[in-house]
């Protein structure tokens, strides 16, 4: 198959997968009525006004429009740049373990996020705190692993693994300090329910920074996507192939930490994702990033629109952070990739 | 015009120096290949050699020196600019990240396209061809890391010609492979017919393919020459601390190595 028939269907997929999730939860609802409702909402040039929903009863609607439907997308653009992020994080350590939750890049976001959450910090940046919080939080944890991991200019993925998990392990720390010596209890509870990873009780102001983030971090990658190749294919190969490799993983780094940072801000530390797409897609379609990249996007998003389905049913009525599903998840797939890929963990040479 | 020009030098290296934690590594290393030859860096283990051609590919920046390709000093050309002139046969592989034959020679066009071109029919054609020139067009759909040996090096070769560069540098191209693939890689190489710099430790090897060879040690080149005039008894002895006899090699007529086991080396 084509790229561009994989990505027709893929596409194809999320659609389908949207409808359907939507219409999934203690109120049944008709698939077409999600549609109906989405165009007497959102359809351009004063069509929306021709789409009549009057014979749906008003809580169906609110219950689509205002909270479903927010819902299913963010867990969509989130699965969406997690995989991304996975993939760009991959090719700046020339490794296919590295992802933001395993390499401890979510839980410097976190840390980042819980400061202004519950000790008010940064309150300078205004409206926009939480994210840019976020995002420093995932630089610094991003570049400290970069950095630590490196013995005489290469990285082994044993040392890789073990900087990322201390790291995570300091972030860790301090978010639950900042957590416990919050004062609110109500706060406390919300942030231990955001940090396990969630996408519930989104709203549409929630969507914004997560899509444009995806948008432009997914864009300035794929513009880059022969310079990845090239990262891969060989740390000294890249300079032989007109990388300036210092320059190209800095700018890597900055854009896995924006979408991170990002993500986290609204969502907690979601993990895996970034693990099992990309490695999922490279078995199937090879590891050229410029079907990767795209690819990892939408299954990254259909992949989490069905989690969180899940993070609704499984306990039901109760919540589950959807996070919890994804590490119940992907822990095991790790796993499974270091038991079958001992030489990703041992180093294979150069 | 059949007037004979001396050839024009392509690469010329002028005291170049690098140390790591204040041990030199190169000192004052200088050399030239000239236009359309094949040239030849022999020395033990850690005389410098890789690390002199890493400073030409520019991975390593040079402390102290000049290094000149068709007279611009590769040290102030941009990194992309740099890579459309000198392309370089590594001992890297993508390890873990699966790519076709044909997306590894693809690589080659990075350098010849900006963040927003598409691959033209041009591009195609220039893949395909280097990888027919190498013998890998059956090949183009596998998966590298299936690939033998020789089949690899055949297609880092062609990735190299796809970068349509005029100079050509290869480390050490025959580790690790068969006889028959050893041969075959720098035949192939050589029949290219484009300036090449070789590092090479198998000294029967240089003999028979390069046009002029350098033997460095310790950073420095100790001397230089046709391969008659270079792997002589006496350099084997001083720079490998050998033992060897040289014979011409009925064949090529180019000098043959037999070296003596160590305990008939006791010399001087």
């Amino acid at each position: 198959m084509t790229l561009a028939a994989s990505l027709l269907a893929l596409a194809g997929v999320l659609l389908v997968s949207i409808t359907t999730s939507v219409t999934i939860g203690p109120v049944k609802i008709e698939p077409l009525n999600v549609w109906r409702i989405v165009g007497h909402h959102a359809l351009p040039f004063g069509l929306s006004a021709g789409v009549d929903i009057t014979d749906i009863p008003k809580a169906q609607q609110n219950i689509i429009w205002l909270i479903r439907m927010p819902r299913v997308l963010l867990a969509a653009v989130i699965g969406a740049a997690l995989a991304v992020v996975g993939v760009a994080m991959q090719a700046m350590v020339r490794n296919p373990i590295a992802e933001p939750y395993i390499l401890g890049v979510s839980s410097g976001a976190a840390v980042g996020a819980v400061l202004v959450i519950l000790w008010g910090w940064f309150k300078f940046w205004g409206g926009n705190a939480l994210s840019f919080a976020a995002f420093l939080g995932g630089l610094i944890s991003f570049a400290l692993v970069f950095v630590l991991s490196q013995k005489g200019g290469r990285i082994t993925p044993l040392r890789l693994i073990l900087v990322g998990i201390a790291v995570s392990q300091i972030g860790g720390a301090i978010t639950s300090f900042v957590t416990f010596r919050a004062r609110n209890q109500e706060g406390i509870q919300n942030a231990l329910f955001w940090l396990a990873g969630s996408v519930a009780g989104a709203k549409w102001e929630h969507l914004r920074l997560p899509a444009l983030a995806l948008l432009v971090g997914l864009g300035i990658l794929l513009l880059q996507a022969r310079a990845m190749n090239a990262l891969v294919a060989g740390e000294e190969t890249a300079v032989t192939l007109g990388i300036n490799t210092t320059r190209f993983r800095a700018m890597l780094m900055v854009v896995s930490a924006l979408l991170v940072g990002t993500m986290v801000a609204v969502a907690g530390s979601i993990g895996f994702v970034g693990l099992i797409m990309p490695h999922i897609i490279r078995i199937v379609f090879g590891s050229d990033h410029r079907r990767v990249l795209p690819l990892a996007a939408l299954c990254g998003a259909i992949f989490l629109i069905w989690v969180d389905v899940g993070a609704r049913m499984v306990a039901a009525p109760q919540e589950l952070p959807v996070g919890v599903i994804t590490s119940a998840i992907g822990g095991p797939f790790f796993l499974w990739m270091l038991r079958f890929n001992s030489r990703q963990i041992e180093g294979a040479g150069r | 015009m059949t007037q004979v020009a001396t050839p024009s030098v392509a690469l010329l290296a002028k005291d170049v120096s690098w140390s790591v934690d204040k041990r030199a590594i190169l000192s004052s290393l200088g050399l030239d290949v000239r236009q359309g030859e094949f040239a030849g860096i022999i020395g033990p283990n850690g005389s410098g050699k890789s690390t002199f051609l890493r400073t030409v590919y520019r991975v390593l920046k040079p402390d102290a020196g000049l290094i000149t390709l068709d007279g611009d000093d590769v040290w102030k050309l941009s990194t992309r600019n740099a890579a459309r002139r000198t392309a370089a046969v590594l001992q890297e592989t993508p390890g873990d990240f699966e790519f076709s034959a044909e997306e590894m020679v693809f690589m080659g066009r990075t350098p010849h396209k900006g963040p927003l071109d598409r691959e033209t029919a041009e591009d195609h054609r220039i893949v395909a061809d280097s990888l027919a020139r190498v013998g890998m067009a059956d090949f183009a759909d596998r998966s590298f890391s299936t690939l033998s040996g020789g089949e690899k090096q055949r297609v880092l070769v062609a990735r190299a010609l796809a970068q349509q560069a005029r100079f050509m540098i290869l480390d050490e191209p025959t580790n690790h492979l068969d006889i028959r693939y050893q041969l075959e890689i720098l035949e192939l190489v050589k029949g290219l017919r484009v300036t090449t710099l070789a590092a090479l430790h198998d000294l029967n090897l240089a003999s028979a393919y390069c046009d002029r060879i350098y033997a460095i040690d310790a950073g420095k080149v100790v001397t230089s020459g046709t391969p008659q005039e270079v792997l002589t008894p006496e350099l084997l002895r001083r720079v490998f601390g050998v033992g060897a006899s040289v014979q011409p090699d009925p064949m090529t007529d180019r000098p043959h190595l037999t070296f003596f086991p160590l305990a008939h080396s006791q010399f001087g």
